[in-house]
């Protein structure tokens, strides 16, 4: 039995095949990190640590002429999402019905979806993540209040990349914000600016929820490291009479080893 | 050659069931290569060219372990009956049995279609979701 304990719910296999279908439609348009770095695993719950191949600084050894050093990993986060479903609703689901109410799962689904983007992206300080964003050395892009000129942000970032020694292909991480504007805009001309955009990075163009303004990256390999132990699972936690208690979850670790590989587009202040 | 690969029209199948496809072929074209060389240095007298096609085939025997290891990754329950089965000792039949009986226990191997995202069945068939990479896929 694993540990996410399904065995224990009372669940039917039919009702658990509509729970992962639901959750995993409702993860995967905006699991952005996977669609743009290096994926690795998954390599199993039991995974605890990813290897650095470092060691730290300081000698910790109490017998003299011996020397002790301690080996520094990098711990993998635990992320847990919970939710309820009604065991009403399950039994409907059983007897057929179309329109089985998953909200809460929905809600959790993307709760899980922005914090693994928010912290590859950006970072996650008291988790010990340092994202993309906040390990770039380049000072970020201002993009114009109205979105115009994007085109160029996006050609600047790309020329700051190219400028560094980093090639592409590249692709571009959008906050909601930039995603909407980048697909509903057509530039002078009447050119779609999302078709300009491609043509620009030669990537893919992901929609990120979770995270703030856009992020422009190298997509050649080997700059960005996602490492997953368990890979987004669904399990249960407990039930009553009335809704039983499951969670969406995962752990991984994740490392910048190009911190150049990624310039960031921000909105300007003052808005 | 065509598009054999594919026992449906490629059309009507989903990308990722069309990665999954190709991995399987390369994987069925690895195997046949390793049959192939294991006959040939079984009747070849020169030691050179022993040499030349042991070398060969230990990249078969790469390619083969890495076709299989993407598909285990991406396919749970095939996954979870190849652990019980690969680098046992004892009964092969007997662990295969085991495995299978193990894998098909519990909700996840019950439910009807279960398989992977890649394979285009249902989303979970033992530990996870089988999200995974989702390298390239964009706007």
């Amino acid at each position: 039995m694993s540990h996410l304990l399904r065995e224990h719910a009372p669940i039917t296999a039919e009702g658990w095949k509509r729970i992962d279908e639901e959750a995993q439609a409702r993860l995967l348009p905006g699991l952005a990190a996977r669609r743009l770095i290096d994926f690795s695993g998954p390599h199993g719950w039991e995974r605890s640590a990813t290897n650095l191949g470092r060691v730290e600084d300081a000698d910790v050894s109490e017998l003299k002429g011996v020397e002790a050093n301690r080996r520094v990993v990098l711990p993998l986060l635990e992320l847990r999402s919970r939710f309820q479903i009604s065991r009403a609703e399950l039994r409907a689901g059983d007897r057929g019905a179309e329109d089985v109410d998953f909200a809460d799962l929905d809600v959790a689904a993307q709760r899980i979806v922005e914090a693994e983007n928010e912290a590859v992206f950006h970072s996650w300080q008291k988790a010990g993540v340092a994202g993309i964003a906040s390990s770039s050395p380049h000072p970020p892009i201002v993009r114009k209040k109205s979105f115009e000129d994007y085109s160029g942000c996006v050609a600047r970032a790309v020329e700051l990349l190219l400028r560094s020694g980093i090639a592409g292909p590249y692709g571009v991480a959008l906050g909601g914000e930039d995603y909407t504007s980048v697909v509903e805009t057509a530039e002078h001309g009447g050119y779609p600016l999302l078709e300009h955009l491609r043509q620009i990075v030669k990537g893919p163009l992901v929609w990120a929820p979770g995270v703030k303004g856009a992020i422009v990256l190298s997509m050649r390999g080997g700059d960005f490291a996602f490492e997953s132990g368990q890979d987004l699972s669904v399990g249960y936690e407990a039930h009553d009479a009335e809704t039983v208690s499951l969670y969406i979850e995962e752990s991984y670790s994740f490392r910048v080893l190009t911190p150049e590989a990624a310039v960031a587009i921000v909105a300007p202040k003052g808005r | 050659m065509g598009f054999d690969q594919y026992h449906e029209p490629p059309e009507e199948l989903p990308e990722q069931t069309r990665t999954f496809a190709r991995l399987c072929a390369s994987l069925t074209e690895e195997a046949e290569a390793i049959g192939w060389y294991e006959q040939r240095l079984a009747v070849e007298r020169d030691p050179e060219a022993v040499a030349v096609m042991s070398d060969a085939v230990g990249e078969e025997y790469k390619h083969f372990s890495m076709d299989l290891e993407f598909l285990l990754r991406r396919t749970p329950k095939w996954r979870e009956i190849a652990q019980g089965v690969l680098f046992q000792e004892g009964d092969i039949v007997e662990h295969g049995e085991e495995a299978e009986a193990e894998a098909d226990e519990g909700p996840e191997g019950d439910a009807p279609g279960a398989g992977s995202r890649a394979a285009g069945g249902a989303a979970s068939a033992g530990e996870s979701l089988g999200i995974g990479s989702l390298r390239g896929e964009g706007l």
